[in-house]
């Protein structure tokens, strides 16, 4: 698979604070790569690198096979950046904010640009009003359209749905996933681990100043264990008879009448433990499969680092 | 080309600001017009200068007054270029393959052209009032050219403090040290009349010199020295906030 950024132990600290300690991790063209940390982990701090806003101390980044530090001119030919807090002009309206971007990508014609992308983005009727009077959505909206001005290979989206309802933040998944669709490159920050597990081709978290654990978000949840079938009987005694039975998948005791049993290939696995039950004549009031999510991973991760 | 064509759409946004801030409007504008009408009419009668009737202060407090205006309007570079560092428009623009001076040019170019328009107003104002000049052609653009100077130079004097203030209303602080330099001048009243060291500070002080050389300017009379050092300073002070100024743009 063809890299299109690497970054290669990237070091950085402001006074005694050692913010990134070596980060090293590489986009694949075309993928979306979500970058997972808490608060104050760094994630903003290393995108101002990658986009050259600020010099790392050590460690090197490449854009296109470019040298960050030696052609940024060029490579900014190829990315766009949105800032965390949606770097909008809020005295001006949607569309001129369009065309001021436009115009400073010297595109030929600004205003036809402004239109296709305010239609794109659902902006149309709100074109000419002032983005001081526009919704948390539509300025996230317009941030990522001016984002789009000029078609960028590569975006860069620092916590692009941050502060958003679910329905807002559901669109912007939606254009995010269309825009992957197009072929785009896309490196995004987020707090939210749904948000990496609903578009991330790969997701790296940063944690104590490096990536701490990466991969799809498959392996990621591998990494919280497998899934689990949680049976809920009437009595102790059930409960107490059930455990011999399942000893195979290793059963463990919630309580007096609930058992988790670990689930190795989901379906089969639940099939042959529910027909095992009914042979020995025990009926499970109810019973639920959870699978491992994301959070798991990451509150497992913080709690490691 | 691509530079200048750069300045020009940065600028063309900030003028868009300032047009859409009444609050910039009527501070900027309204604000130097009460003070003209307030030293003329309310102060003027108790201001006695040698040499100048009552009916012709508002000649002698003229250059003063128009300075006022360039100083107050200085304030409110100061907020934008402050406000787009906090907001992470300049974050935004750095991103953009665009020239890196652009961003401030485009500051700069906007902010003297506010300047001066609203300097203009006030000099209508000051003409309705009954401000008469008798200058030659070359004496006019003599004065409107230090005038000019002096817009960039307070323009570009604004930039580091608005760059460096971690607020708006650190950024525009400055601008109230150049309203009070105003009154430690010859902006109002003769430096004659001050205690002696004050009046040293006054006599050499950039400002003194700048209104001196628009005054004598337009009453037609010979300038001096006044001209080359107020020049001097205006050039010096430009110079000198233009390369603190952007070595700190690069940092932020
Ligand atoms: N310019 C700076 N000067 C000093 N310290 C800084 C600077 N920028 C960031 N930091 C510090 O570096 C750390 C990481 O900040 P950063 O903004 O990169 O975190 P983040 O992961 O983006 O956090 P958040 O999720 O809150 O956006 C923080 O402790 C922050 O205080
Ligand atoms: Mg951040």
């Amino acid at each position: 698979m063809p890299k299109i950024i690497t970054i290669d132990r990237i070091q950085k600290q402001f006074k005694e604070q050692k913010v990134l300690t070596g980060v090293s991790l590489d986009v694949t063209r075309g993928s979306i790569y979500a970058l997972l940390g808490a608060n104050g982990s760094g994630k903003s701090t290393l995108l101002k690198i990658i986009t050259g806003l600020l010099d790392a101390d050590a460690g090197a980044v490449t854009v296109n096979q470019l040298d960050v530090k030696k052609d940024l001119r060029k490579i900014q030919r190829l990315f766009s950046f949105s800032a965390q807090n949606s770097t909008v002009d809020d005295v001006l309206t949607g569309s001129e904010n369009l065309v001021l971007i436009a115009k400073l990508r010297h595109i030929k014609q600004p205003q036809q640009v402004a239109n296709d992308l305010l239609a794109q983005f659902k902006l149309t009727a709100a074109a000419n009003k002032r983005v001081a009077d526009y919704s948390g959505g539509m300025r996230r909206r317009l941030d990522l359209a001016m984002s789009l001005v000029g078609d960028p290979e590569i975006l860069f989206l620092d916590e692009p749905t941050t502060g958003l309802d679910p329905a807002s933040r559901n669109d912007l998944w939606q254009a995010i996933r269309g825009l992957k669709q197009q072929g785009k490159t896309i490196f995004l920050t987020t707090q939210y681990l749904e948000e990496a597990d609903q578009l991330a081709d790969e997701i790296g978290f940063l944690g104590q100043g490096t990536i701490i654990a990466s991969g799809t978000p498959a392996e990621m949840k591998h990494l919280a264990g497998p899934e689990k079938m949680t049976l809920v009987f009437t009595t102790p005694t059930e409960v107490n008879r059930a455990v011999p039975v399942l000893q195979a998948f290793r059963p463990q005791t919630l309580d007096e009448v609930t058992l988790t049993v670990v689930l190795t290939k989901s379906v089969t696995t639940s099939l042959q433990i529910l027909s095992l039950l009914t042979k020995n004549d025990l009926q499970p009031v109810s019973f639920q499969v959870t699978a491992p999510t994301l959070d798991d991973v990451f509150l497992q991760l913080n709690k490691e680092a | 080309m691509t530079f200048i064509s750069d300045t020009f759409t940065l600028a063309g946004r900030l003028i868009k600001h300032n047009l859409r801030s009444l609050d910039t409007i009527i501070t900027v504008i309204l604000m130097p017009i009460a003070m003209l009408l307030l030293m003329v009419y309310l102060f003027g009668g108790a201001i006695q200068i040698d040499g100048v009737s009552h009916a012709e202060y508002v000649n002698y407090v003229l250059p003063g007054i128009l300075l006022m205006t360039i100083a107050t309007g200085s304030a409110y570079t100061a907020l934008r270029i402050n406000l787009d560092k906090t907001s992470g428009m300049f974050d935004r623009f750095k991103t953009l393959p665009i020239s890196k001076s652009a961003v401030l040019n485009g500051q700069a170019v906007a902010s003297v052209i506010f300047m001066l328009t609203s300097t203009l107003i006030v000099l209508a104002v000051a003409f309705l009032i009954g401000f008469r000049s008798k200058a030659s052609i070359s004496e006019w653009l003599l004065a409107l050219l230090l005038i000019v100077g002096f817009a960039i130079a307070v323009t570009w004097l604004s930039v580091p403090f608005a760059l460096a203030a971690s607020s708006i209303d650190g950024a525009s602080a400055f601008s109230y040290l150049i309203l009070l330099l105003l009154f430690v001048s010859s902006a109002f009243v003769p430096v004659t009349g001050m205690p002696k060291v004050v009046r040293i500070f006054a006599e050499n002080q950039p400002l003194t010199h700048v209104i001196q050389a628009v005054r004598q300017l337009l009453t037609t009379q010979p300038i001096g020295n006044h001209g080359w050092i107020a020049a001097a300073w205006l050039i010096g002070i430009t110079l000198f906030s233009y390369l603190i100024g952007t070595l700190i743009y690069r940092r932020v």
